[in-house]
C-alpha cells in the first residue's frame, strides 16, 4: 500500500494529512505554526505519521503547500495553497465549482471546473480584512476565546454595522460599540456579516457557480457558515475536515506523482 | 563559423545599445541642465519628439525619469519626499518622483535633469494635465495640452475618409498649428518644414521597424521578452523619436531580430509558456517580477505597454513627407487614439493575438498608482475570458511604490496560474 502526504504550513497553523492509494484519509494532524516554520512542518508531519501507525519511509510522497511551503524541507516538491484547496474541495464535494478558503491572513475565492482545475483564483491583497485574523482581532477586542465568537454570535438579533475596512481599526470600533452599549451576540454578528460580505465580493468577482464548498480554519464556526450561506443565498458545502483541505490537497497531488510513476509504458515504446 | 561571429555580434545588440543610448541621453540632459537651459517636458503618450526636435529643444520624459528611480531602487527616498511635501500616498508614484526630483534641483540618478522650458501633452492620461500645472506653478512654465479625440466605444474606430476622422483629423491639426509659435517662441528658433519632413522620416523607418520588431515575437521561441527586453527597446522609441539615431537603432534591432528567428535563438533556452502582459511593469522588482514568469519557461510575448507606451507607434503609421504637417495631424490623431485604445479597449486585440503568437495565457497587471490604465481591466479580462476561454491571471502592485508590492504575494499567484497552466497542457495533450 502506498501512502502520500500533504502538509500546509500555514500562517498561524501548520496541517498535515495522509491518504492511502485508494485516497482515504489514513492520518492528520494540526500543530500551531509559530516562529520555527520547519520545525511546524516536521512536527506536523510526524504527528500525522504516528497517529496513523506509519513509519517515515512508507509515504512515498510528500507535498508541501501553504504560505510556508518551501520550508517543507523533507517534501519532494510544493504545490500553491490556491490549487490544493480547490483539489481538496473537489475531492470532498465533486460537484463543486466554486470554493472560498478562510484562512488565519487570507481569503480566497477559487472557481473550478468539473474536471478540478483551476479556472480563476482571487484573494484579498495586502490586507487581513475579511480574515480569520479579522475574527481574532474582535476577540481580543472582547476577550472572548476564539472558539466561542460563533456561538456567541448566533445569540444576536440585531447586528451592528461593521463599516472598517481595516483589522486594526476593527478592534477599536468594537470597543466603540461596546462603549455604546451594545450587546456583545450583536457586535460579533456585526463581524461574521463583515467578513462574509467581503467574502461574497471576492467570489463575485470570479463567478459565483454552485455548489460552493467552504475551506479552511474558519469553515469550523457556525456563525460564518451562515452569515456566508445568507450572503451568497446558497447552502454551502461544509466538511469535517475543512480545516484539512489544503493538507489533502497536496496529498491527493501526492498520489497522482506516485501513480504516474507506476504507469506501464505503452506497447508501442516497450522495445525491451 | 561565420554564423557565429555574426551571433556574437547581433544577439543582445539591442539590449547593449539600448542602454548605451539611454546613458548618453542623460548625459546630454545634465548637460543642458549645467549649462541652466530648459527642456521641453513631455510623455509618452503623444511626445510630439518628431516636432519638437525641429526647434533644437532637448526633451525630457518624466515618466521615464521617475520609473528610472524606482528600477535603481531609489524611488522610496522620492516618494517620501513629496509625500513629505505634501502629496497624499495615493497620487500617482510618477507624479510625486518628479516632484522630488524638481524639489532636488533635478538630482536624479542618471545625472541632472533639465527644468521644463516647455511642457506638451495629450488628454491620453488625464494626470498629464494636472502634472503639467505642477510645472507651470514651479516655474511658471508654458504648458500645451493637445486634445486628441478618443474612441468612443469598443469598435467604433473611424479612419481616414470617414467624416467624424476628417472632423477630427481638423480639430488636431489646428491645434498643431497653435502649438508652432509657441516652440518658436520658447526655443527662439523659426520653424522649418524640411527639419520637420527629416524628423518625420526618421519616425517612419522607427514606427514600421518597431512594428516588425513585435510581430516577429510570434517566432517560436520568442526573441525577446516584451517585459523586460521590450521595455528597453521602448524607452529608445520614445527618447529617440524622430532622431536619426533611433532610427538607426530600430533598424539595427529589427535585423537584430530577423537573425534570431532564422537561427532560432530564443530570450529563453527552455520556453515553455507563451503569455500576454497587459498594464504597466512593476519597476521596484523590475528585473524580479519577470524572473516569476520565467523560472516557470514562462515568456512575454507580447504586451499592451509596448503599445500605449510608444504613444501606438506599434501601428507602424507612415508619414506623408509630401504633406508634412497633414500628415503630422494624422498620425498623432491615429497613433495616440490607438494608444488610448491599448488601454481601454485592448480586449479584441488581444483575442486575435492568441492564435499567431501561440498565447498560454494573458497576465493583467493593475497598478495602484496609474487610473486610466487599471480601472477597466477587470472588465476586460472578463470580457477576453468569456470571448476566448484563455487562462488569465490578475495580479495587482504599483509600478513606483515598492509599499504596495508584496512579492511573496505575487509569487503565490503566479504560481497557481502556472500550476492551473501546467494541468491545461497535460489535458490537451491526453485529450487534444
Amino acid at each position: 500500500m502506498a501512502y502520500a502526504a500533504g502538509v500546509d504550513v500555514g500562517s498561524t497553523q501548520t496541517k498535515a494529512m495522509i491518504i492511502n492509494e485508494g485516497r482515504e484519509i489514513v492520518a492528520r494532524a494540526l500543530t500551531e505554526t509559530g516562529a520555527n516554520v520547519i520545525r511546524a512542518a516536521e512536527n506536523a508531519f510526524a504527528e500525522a505519521l504516528r497517529t496513523g501507525d506509519l513509519r517515515e519511509e512508507e509515504v512515498e510522497y510528500v507535498i508541501g503547500t501553504g504560505y510556508g511551503r518551501y520550508k517543507v524541507t523533507f517534501g519532494n516538491t510544493q504545490v500553491t495553497e490556491i490549487s490544493c484547496h480547490g483539489r481538496g474541495a473537489v475531492h470532498m464535494f465533486p460537484n463543486t465549482r466554486t470554493v472560498v478558503d478562510m484562512g488565519g491572513q487570507d481569503t480566497k475565492a477559487i472557481r473550478v471546473s468539473p474536471v478540478g482545475e483551476i479556472v480563476d483564483f482571487c484573494m484579498n491583497d495586502k490586507c487581513a480584512a475579511g480574515t480569520g485574523r479579522f475574527l481574532g482581532a474582535a476577540s481580543n477586542a472582547l476577550d472572548i476565546p476564539i472558539d466561542e465568537l460563533g456561538p456567541t454570535a448566533l445569540r444576536g438579533e440585531r447586528a451592528v454595522q461593521i463599516s472598517t475596512t481595516c483589522t486594526v481599526f476593527a478592534e477599536s470600533e468594537v470597543l466603540s460599540w461596546l462603549g455604546k452599549g451594545k450587546k456583545i451576540e450583536d457586535i460579533l454578528l456585526g463581524v461574521h456579516r463583515s467578513i462574509a460580505t467581503r467574502s461574497a465580493g471576492l467570489l463575485r468577482r470570479v463567478g459565483v457557480e454552485e455548489e460552493v464548498t467552504f475551506t479552511g480554519g474558519v469553515a469550523k464556526n457556525l456563525a460564518m457558515i451562515e452569515t456566508l450561506n445568507e450572503r451568497l443565498g446558497l447552502k454551502v458545502n461544509v466538511s469535517e475536515d475543512s480545516h484539512f483541505m489544503g493538507a489533502l490537497g497536496a496529498a491527493l497531488f501526492g498520489l497522482d506523482h506516485i501513480l504516474a510513476s507506476r504507469a506501464p509504458v505503452p506497447a508501442s515504446e516497450d522495445r525491451s | 563559423m561565420d554564423d557565429l561571429k555574426d551571433d556574437e555580434t547581433i544577439v543582445g545588440r539591442g539590449n547593449k545599445d539600448g542602454a548605451h543610448l539611454f546613458r548618453t541621453w542623460f548625459e546630454g540632459l545634465t548637460e543642458v541642465a549645467e549649462q541652466g537651459r530648459g527642456a521641453a517636458y513631455v510623455f509618452v503618450m503623444g511626445s510630439m519628439c518628431e516636432l519638437l526636435r525641429v526647434f533644437d529643444l532637448p526633451v525630457v520624459f518624466p515618466e521615464i525619469n521617475s520609473l528610472q528611480t524606482a528600477v535603481r531602487r531609489v524611488a522610496h527616498e522620492y516618494l517620501s519626499e513629496a509625500e513629505d511635501y505634501g502629496y497624499s500616498p495615493d497620487i500617482c508614484g510618477y507624479v510625486k518622483a518628479d516632484v522630488a526630483v524638481q524639489l532636488r534641483g533635478g538630482e536624479h540618478p542618471m545625472g541632472r535633469i533639465p527644468k521644463p522650458a516647455v511642457a506638451v501633452y495629450t488628454n491620453a492620461c488625464n494626470t498629464y494635465i494636472k502634472w503639467a500645472e505642477i510645472w507651470e506653478r514651479m516655474y511658471d512654465a508654458p504648458s500645451f495640452a493637445l486634445d486628441v479625440p478618443g474612441t468612443r466605444a469598443d469598435g467604433m474606430q473611424t479612419w481616414p475618409g470617414d467624416p467624424d476622422f476628417e472632423n477630427d483629423r481638423k480639430y488636431v491639426a489646428a491645434q498643431i498649428g497653435e502649438l508652432i509659435p509657441i516652440l518658436e517662441k520658447v526655443s527662439g528658433v523659426k520653424f522649418d518644414i524640411d527639419r520637420l519632413r527629416e524628423s518625420l522620416r526618421n519616425v517612419n523607418v522607427m514606427n514600421k521597424a518597431w512594428a516588425r520588431v513585435l510581430e516577429l515575437n510570434q517566432s517560436i521561441p520568442s526573441l525577446f521578452n516584451a517585459l523586460s527586453d521590450g521595455t528597453i527597446y521602448l524607452g529608445v522609441s520614445n527618447g529617440f523619436r524622430g532622431s536619426e539615431e533611433g532610427a538607426r537603432y530600430f533598424t539595427d534591432l529589427v535585423e537584430e531580430m530577423e537573425y534570431k528567428s532564422a537561427h532560432g535563438i530564443g530570450t529563453l533556452t527552455d520556453e515553455q509558456y507563451r503569455l500576454l502582459f497587459v498594464g504597466v511593469p512593476c519597476y521596484p522588482i523590475f528585473r524580479r517580477f519577470t524572473e516569476l514568469f520565467t523560472e516557470w519557461g514562462g515568456t512575454f510575448v507580447g504586451s499592451t505597454y509596448l503599445w500605449f507606451a510608444s504613444g501606438g507607434s506599434n501601428l507602424g503609421f507612415q508619414y506623408d513627407l509630401d504633406n508634412p504637417l497633414e500628415s503630422l495631424a494624422e498620425g498623432f490623431l491615429v497613433s495616440v487614439r490607438d494608444a488610448m485604445d491599448s488601454m481601454f479597449f485592448q480586449t479584441n486585440m488581444l483575442a486575435e493575438m492568441i492564435e499567431p503568437y501561440g498565447v498560454d495565457g494573458v497576465v493583467y497587471h493593475p497598478i495602484k498608482s496609474c487610473r486610466t490604465v487599471s480601472t477597466g481591466l477587470a472588465d476586460n479580462r472578463r470580457a477576453l475570458m468569456e470571448a476566448t476561454n484563455i487562462p488569465s491571471l490578475f495580479i495587482e502592485s504599483d509600478l513606483m511604490d515598492r509599499r504596495v508590492v508584496s512579492e511573496a504575494q505575487l509569487k503565490n499567484r503566479v504560481d497557481a496560474f502556472f500550476e492551473g497552466l501546467a494541468t491545461r497542457k497535460q489535458r490537451v495533450a491526453i485529450n487534444p
